[in-house]
């Protein structure tokens, strides 16, 4: 008698389960321009840099909704995540915010059969001093300034050094509440990067995807240090610009010598199109130039790292095409629109070109 | 509970069984006895694996490691030369523990008591199916609603333990920031094991055996002493593995702590300010990004999270096991 | 008690009765202690700088406790006030922890419900704008169940077994140091942190193993987290069954691994049910392990065994981390959807323990 009762009970259970599995399905309305999208049907998974997840999140929701065969999974797991994924062979393709580091270029040779795998810069981010002080809609930051917030030595609002660069505008005399990230993180690292090459002397943390700083508070993502600036009354962090426009806070002008210049996708495109190329043949690992006074400075390209040549047969047509709609005008304009920022000039054309190198 | 069972020394009478069966034993036991016991097996290799898996991994790292990795704060393993050690780590997850369970075991225990002994019948019903059912919901809404809301709501608090307790070191906060600290990691915790706490003891509680307590009552004791002198000695040792479990919860609670805290590698024991980092939440942090050595530093900061775990329930069970022959006894 | 009241009408037995307990405070004594309370704590507020009504409620209980407190030690002595500040003291930690649980509880409801809805449970995430409204959780439920239901597969039998191993074979045969040994490690697997366990499966079979991240990975890791669980709250109900039972099977000459399987097992079924089913529950909301074991997903995959496959704790992750307004609202209701999911499997389990459970004799 109980045990037909305790029966019930699970018949219950699994026919519920049942029921729902029976149900579902893909959602994904959107219309969107048909461009110049050749559809090739297939699944791939990619992983690696949170920086670019969300214009990826847009690229992929495109060509899905052109290409119905075609599925595409791409997991912000972070950049060392996504390269030890794509040596080990679970993915397509990894998204870092750095080049291939000599060691890991070594193994992902070695995981593409025939050919080299190569860094190719798809998308950029500029990176932002946001804040959050009532009143100020216009704040200027040049590099000691900004290195002097993120290293304590500058700990209220009024100080005379943020005043002298902003003339006119009337500056709280409260403390400062730093945010910096507290995962490891690319942002982290070309935001050092920036500072050590424009502010040597005020700034001795030192560049990594680590922040080394001491003092102020970290949060956990590009969303946390968005959410913990909006939620604090004079703060300031580092945050990527669309996540700054996605929760819609105040950003720093920034001048490196050559006047203040705003963050705008681009603004930052500038920077970016001038780096120079250090890698060679089709790999375009870039050196950007971070003391630059024709863009907004603070910027950081993320690269879609996969095998110029050998990858995996059942990858191959899926990836290419994928990647020649992102880097297609179509592709690069949609980055603009969402706070990012595109590649443009002389760089496109070698990017277009490594994507259609690749192959068996 | 160990009045209820039999003593676990012989608590099936097999050879009773044996006697009665005859010597030979049958081809069905066979069958059942290798699959009961390969099962056994199978969970004892896979601990195996587990702890030689970690081991394997950790050494690359170790090897590579130029600071102590015991007594080193910093973590910076995929820098060469590598420097990484677990200092602030063991700090950070000992100091969360211990402000969960300062607060949650006390509470935890009330809460059981009330639910047991105190309230209605019928409202003690509802009580103790919403405590257990929230033991279930799962962490990661702890670590959401903690950022959200209750991080927000703590910061009055710091500063109140601050302004009035700040005489005392742990209370001191010397940066006027008091967000994203230790103490809030903590009481997120304690809230998080709150339930798992009551509902194991809530269980122990009502086994205790009626005439335990009608005894103490037709003594003329108080309710407190009743409880005080009938319930808490029976159920001392499921109260310890409640707490225990409580505890083993805490110390590995990662993407609530992760999301919460404001990681740092230093040692502040200001537990008001901002800063702080626990073994759980750095892997959770770090793993993204860590290459090679950095993923061996994590997999051997793992390692001692499981050490630590291990030596609390051996702790526990040691407890445990006394406080069943003492009962044994009676 | 009651005993003693039945005989209310006799005064000499009230009188008698008032001996015996000694002097009590009156039964308004409690309520009036409050109100005087309270009133005096308002009081303190206008003359002094407390401030705001937390403060004020602080003071007024802290004035409370020491009240009565203090007049029932006038009254009735140490023993009794001491029980008054216990009652007064568990009364007070219920309400104080039962606070935050039910805001985390009201919190998720009502930001939850506010994306709930039947497409919501029935699309998927493929093609939608981290930006955009819309979209569901449709392939991530699909996922969990699928990833807990292969776990459970696996994970409630072999608990089982190990558990009929440790209580009914190997206290007696020549294994008892096995047993012992196996039992020791139980305990341990009981401890071992779910993100110590992910990066186990991540390291042994995602990187040396070379097998692709999937559902199943994640079923393994719950699996492990799921075992030590199953086999000790088997191991509690099968020790519960009356070894009265076992003996009258043993006389009838049937044969142990039948007496297990048609005796022991039967009667011990609802509890050891009922605590898989605890297991399932606390496993379906774990998110470290599987952000190391699957590959996450935005379409529906029912193929835990190949290819990206999501699950609940992992779309709420990957929902909030996308920081936008929409997609933290479907963080929330992810989390909605992942309590009543974990609270209906705690309510089964319940309910099959309440109606089937074993009994003690």
């Amino acid at each position: 008698m109980n045990r037909t009762r305790t029966m019930s009970f699970a018949a219950l259970a699994v026919t519920g389960a049942l029921a729902l599995t029976a149900c579902g399905s893909d959602g994904g309305t959107a219309v969107t321009d048909s461009t110049s999208i050749s559809c090739v049907s297939g699944a791939i998974k990619a992983s690696g840099s949170s920086a670019q997840k969300n214009a990826v999140a847009e690229w992929v929701n495109t060509y899905q909704t052109a290409c119905t065969g075609a599925t595409i999974d791409y997991q912000a797991n972070g950049s060392g995540a996504g390269i030890t994924d794509f040596i080990n062979k679970q993915t397509a393709f990894a998204g870092s915010d750095s080049p291939l580091k000599e060691e890991d270029k070594t193994k992902a040779d070695a995981r593409c059969a025939t050919g080299p795998a190569i860094d190719i810069p798809m998308v950029g981010g500029a990176i932002v001093a946001a804040y959050n002080v009532a009143g100020v809609d216009k704040l200027i930051l040049t590099p000691d300034l900004i290195a002097g917030i993120f290293s304590n030595e500058i700990t209220k609002w009024n100080d005379p050094k943020i005043a002298a660069a902003n003339a006119g505008v009337t500056l709280p005399d409260a403390t400062i509440a730093q945010f910096h990230r507290s995962d490891s993180s690319g942002t982290t690292d070309n935001f050092t990067k920036y500072l050590t090459a424009t502010a040597a002397t005020a700034w001795t943390s030192g560049a990594g995807k680590e922040w080394k700083a001491t003092g102020g508070q970290g949060a956990k993502g590009n969303d946390g240090i968005g959410a913990a600036i909006k939620a604090t009354a004079n703060s300031i962090g580092y945050v990527e610009l669309s996540f700054a426009l996605d929760n819609k806070l105040s950003t720093a002008w920034v001048d490196n010598g050559g006047g203040a210049i705003e963050p705008t996708s681009t603004t930052a495109a500038a920077t970016v199109a001038s780096a120079t190329v250090k890698g060679t043949g089709n790999d375009l690992a870039l050196t950007i130039d971070y003391t630059t006074k024709t863009g907004y400075p603070i910027v950081l390209v993320t690269y879609e790292i996969t095998c110029e040549k050998g990858l995996d047969a059942g990858l191959l047509d899926l990836t290419k095409s994928f990647l020649t709609f992102t880097s297609s005008d179509a592709g690069q304009s949609k980055l603009t629109e969402f706070g990012y920022v595109p590649i443009t000039g002389d760089l496109l054309t070698k990017v277009r070109a490594a994507v259609s190198s690749l192959s068996a | 509970m160990s009045t209820t069972l039999e003593p676990t020394g012989t608590p099936v009478p097999s050879s009773a069984a044996r006697g009665i069966t005859g010597a030979s034993v049958r081809p069905g036991d066979r069958v059942f006895l290798g699959l009961s016991r390969g099962a056994g097996l199978l969970i004892l290799l896979t601990m195996a694996s587990i702890a030689i898996f970690l081991v394997v991994k950790a050494i690359p790292a170790l090897q590579a490691n130029t600071a102590n990795f015991l007594t080193s704060t910093a973590w910076f393993p995929d820098q060469s030369p590598a420097v990484f050690g677990i200092a602030a780590l063991v700090f950070g997850t000992v100091m969360t523990s211990i402000v969960a369970m300062v607060l949650a075991v006390p509470v935890g225990i009330g809460i059981a008591l009330f639910i047991a002994h105190y309230a209605p019948r019928r409202l003690a019903t509802a009580l103790g199916f919403v405590t257990d059912l929230l033991a279930a919901v799962p962490s990661i809404i702890f670590g959401m609603w903690g950022l959200q809301f209750l991080t927000p709501h703590m910061e009055g608090l710091g500063e109140w333990l601050n302004t009035y307790l700040g005489f005392i070191p742990i209370f001191t906060n010397t940066l006027g920031l008091y967000s994203k600290s230790i103490l809030i990691a903590g009481v997120v915790l304690a809230i998080m094991i709150l339930p798992t706490i009551s509902a194991i003891t809530r269980e122990v509680f009502v086994q205790v055996p009626r005439d335990h307590i009608e005894a103490a009552l037709a003594l003329g004791a108080t309710r407190w002493e009743m409880v005080r002198l009938s319930i808490f000695p029976f159920a001392k040792p499921g109260m310890i593995s409640a707490a225990m479990l409580g505890l083993g919860r805490a110390l590995g609670e990662t993407i609530a702590v992760a999301l919460i805290l404001s990681a740092s590698y230093d040692i502040n024991r200001h537990i008001t300010e901002p800063g702080g980092n626990t073994f759980a939440a750095n892997i959770a942090l770090r793993w993204n990004e860590a290459g090679p050595i950095g993923l061996s530093a994590l997999v051997a900061s793992g390692l001692v999270l499981f050490v630590i775990t291990l030596v609390v329930n051996m702790g526990a069970r040691a407890v445990i096991a006394r406080r069943a022959e003492f009962s044994g006894a009676n | 008690m009651s005993g003693i009241t039945s005989f209310e009408g006799d005064q000499s037995t009230a009188l008698l009765r008032m001996a015996l307990s000694g002097r009590r405070l009156p039964r308004w004594g409690v309520p009036a202690a409050a109100v005087v309370a309270l009133a005096a704590a308002i009081g303190l507020n206008a003359v002094t700088g407390i401030d705001g009504v937390a403060g004020t409620l602080v003071v007024a209980i802290l004035l409370f406790v020491a009240g009565q407190t203090g007049w029932s030690f006038s009254v009735e002595g140490r023993r009794h006030a001491l029980d008054r500040l216990a009652t007064t003291a568990i009364y007070a930690t219920f309400a104080l922890a039962l606070a935050p649980l039910i805001g985390l509880l009201a919190t998720v409801v009502v930001k939850g419900s506010q994306v709930l809805s039947s497409s919501f449970l029935t699309t998927s995430m493929r093609s939608v704008s981290p930006r955009s409204e819309g979209g569901g959780l449709y392939h991530a439920l699909l996922g969990t169940l699928e990833q807990v239901g292969i776990a459970a597969l696996i994970g409630v039998p072999l608990g089982i077994l190990t558990a009929i191993y440790l209580v009914e074979y190997a206290p007696s045969g020549s294994s008892r140091h096995l047993a012992r040994v196996v039992s020791f490690f139980v305990d341990v697997m009981t401890g071992v942190p779910s993100v110590v366990v992910g990066l186990f499966v991540y390291t042994a079979f995602v990187l040396t193993l070379g097998m692709q991240r999937s559902g199943f990975a994640a079923s393994i890791a719950l699996t492990i987290l799921m075992l030590p669980v199953v086999v000790r709250s088997t191991e509690e109900m099968l020790r519960i069954v009356p070894r009265s039972l076992r003996e009258a099977s043993y006389a009838l000459g049937i044969p142990k691994w039948r007496t297990i399987l048609k005796i022991v097992m039967p009667t011990a079924i609802a509890g050891i049910i009922t605590g898989a089913m605890l297991a399932i529950a606390r496993v379906a909301g774990e998110t470290a392990p599987l952000l190391l074991t699957t590959f996450l997903s935005q379409s529906i995959n029912p193929d835990p065994f190949t290819g990206p496959q999501s699950a609940l704790p992992t779309f709420i992750w990957d929902q909030f981390s996308s920081g936008t307004d929409a997609s933290v609202n479907r963080a929330w209701g992810g989390a909605l959807v992942l309590i009543i999911l974990v609270m209906v499997l705690y309510a089964v389990a319940k309910i099959i323990a309440r109606f089937a459970g074993v009994k003690k004799l």
